[in-house]
């Protein structure tokens, strides 16, 4: 992994509402826009904007952390974690294997 | 003041009133010609004196690229309220509806959101009942 690709990954790791939405779509794959808006509302009681999430989504999108698709004319989403693992196998990994 | 009309885009008033009434449930109310379309409503069968829901023809160019972008995001065109919304989402499943979102609690309310078949896509809501 480059740096560019890592600094995408922490960076779209940086924010807890991101952080919530790869939870959440790790555990309800193939959500729109529109579930994930409803279940942030639902969970976390925040009233984030459907233009905040969408760029929340467009971040975690550019880390490879979320992958879209087409569901007939609806966009989905769903979490890729892999990302994660090359991040924790390439960096992370030679700090948290010693123990 | 009072409302008495709202309205959904249909791609196809004919197709429109039948899925409305025979898979919806609701009841025709007016069918008048207007021009080479039609002033087509619908009222719930237990309230046919209340609002009524225009089927409204989508020809107008500007349809299209507005409804394609809410329903790229799930976004619903409309919403109707249930009282079981899970009975309600079964027996529209038993008639081949799709469903782009399960029932699913958000916050004090339950919904989910289906495809209308004639572009739109329709969300459905539980209010909790009151205590």
């Amino acid at each position: 992994m480059t740096d560019a690709e890592l600094d995408l990954v922490f960076k779209a790791l940086a924010d807890p509402t991101r952080r919530r939405i790869i939870e959440r779509l790790d555990d309800h794959p193939g959500q729109t826009l529109f579930e994930v808006c409803a279940a942030t509302l639902a969970e976390d009681g925040s009233g984030l904007s459907r233009q905040t999430i969408s760029q929340h989504l467009d971040i975690l999108e550019r880390a490879g952390l979320v992958r879209t698709a087409r569901k007939g004319r609806t966009k989905i989403h769903t979490a890729d974690l892999s990302p994660l693992r090359l991040v924790a196998g390439c960096w992370l990994g030679r700090f948290i294997q010693e123990d | 003041m009072r409302l008495y009309v709202t309205s959904v885009f249909v791609d196809d008033q004919a197709k429109a009133l039948d899925f409305y009434t025979r898979t919806l449930g609701f009841r025709l109310k007016r069918d008048v010609p207007a021009g080479d379309a039609r002033w087509l409503t619908v009222v719930p069968a237990e309230d046919p004196d209340g609002v009524e829901l225009l089927l409204e023809p989508a020809g107008h160019p500007a349809v299209g690229p507005y409804r394609d972008a809410l329903v790229a995001d799930g976004i619903p065109a409309t919403s109707f309220q249930v009282e079981d919304l899970d009975a309600e989402c079964a027996r529209l499943r038993g008639l081949g509806v799709a469903f782009t979102m399960a029932p699913m609690d958000a916050g004090p309310v339950r919904m989910a959101v289906f495809d209308d078949t004639c572009g739109n896509l329709i969300q459905l809501v539980e209010f909790p009942k009151a205590a």
